[in-house]
């Protein structure tokens, strides 16, 4: 296993950047463009996820544990907060049978 | 061989994120999904973040994809009910994504760094190195996250009863 993935380092810092900023730009525009919720809370998830591998690229190249552990907390809430979210949306359909978000335009005011 | 493997798989992570917002269907979107988080995990494997890779594995690929898809089995979505976006929307959301993007790496560029990610420790992402720091500094928020998922759970219950407490 060592062997295997030291043979595959050597990868720029910068391209870790570009993917990971590429990623969380492709759930923004997620978040942008679609009205259904669930495929928003994927965006989400997306987003969320560029971080992780973003964190884990500083950790290996600062040759530090943290950020590793921050990562795992991170899983830990996106966990936490897809349970809860999920739950709103299953709510919000009961009572308006649909999840497009255009009909939550009520909150506004 | 080197360094390729790692563009190979960040392109289909880019591939499949997009295939995630841009399919009409959405259990599509959370098939690819399932995918792009599969890529991912291939990522830490290469960083050699051998606890993360299995806990994104279990964690994402496992247990949230399969409450995403069993939520959406739930609400038995018809494609009359499917909204449709406007043309107009889509085309502002996607330049202001791009000019996101271009912000992030044109600021990247302005402080110019690129060293090459090498692993200075191997045993750096494995569980016993990761054990002793989540159980050295970090165990009062590795304690408050197991409250948090409790929170979570009690949270979740309570928001899907029919009945009013």
């Amino acid at each position: 296993m060592e062997n295997i993935t030291q043979g595959l380092q050597g990868v720029p810092l910068n391209h870790y950047i570009w993917l990971s900023a590429i990623i969380f730009t492709i759930g923004v525009i997620g978040v942008l463009t679609r009205r259904n919720a669930i495929v928003i809370f994927m965006s989400v998830e997306l987003m969320l996820n560029a971080v992780n591998l973003l964190l884990t690229a500083f950790s290996v190249h600062n040759n530090d544990p943290s950020g590793q552990v921050f990562v795992f907390f991170i899983m830990a809430l996106a966990a936490a907060e897809v349970a809860v979210g999920l739950s709103i949306i299953v709510m919000v359909y009961r009572n308006t049978q649909s999840i497009d978000i255009n009909v939550l335009n009520r909150l506004k005011w | 061989m080197g360094t390729s493997v790692f563009y190979f798989v960040a392109a289909l992570s880019v591939i499949f994120s997009l295939m995630v917002i841009f399919s009409k269907n959405p259990v599509h979107s959370v098939l690819y999904l399932i995918v792009t988080f599969f890529t991912l995990t291939v990522h830490y494997i290469l960083l050699n973040a051998q606890f993360l890779a299995v806990v994104n594995f279990i964690v994402y690929m496992g247990a949230i994809m399969v409450l995403f898809l069993f939520v959406l089995m739930l609400l038995n979505l018809n494609k009359e009910n499917e909204p449709l976006k406007s043309n107009l929307v889509k085309v502002v959301g996607v330049i202001a994504g791009c000019c996101l993007v271009v912000t992030i790496i044109g600021s990247l560029k302005a402080t110019a760094i690129s060293d090459p990610v090498l692993l200075k420790n191997p045993n750096l992402g494995l569980v016993k190195n990761l054990g002793k720091e989540l159980f050295g500094p970090y165990m009062l928020p590795f304690e408050l996250s197991s409250v948090l998922l409790l929170t979570a759970m009690v949270g979740a219950v309570l928001l899907t009863k029919k009945e009013k407490v």
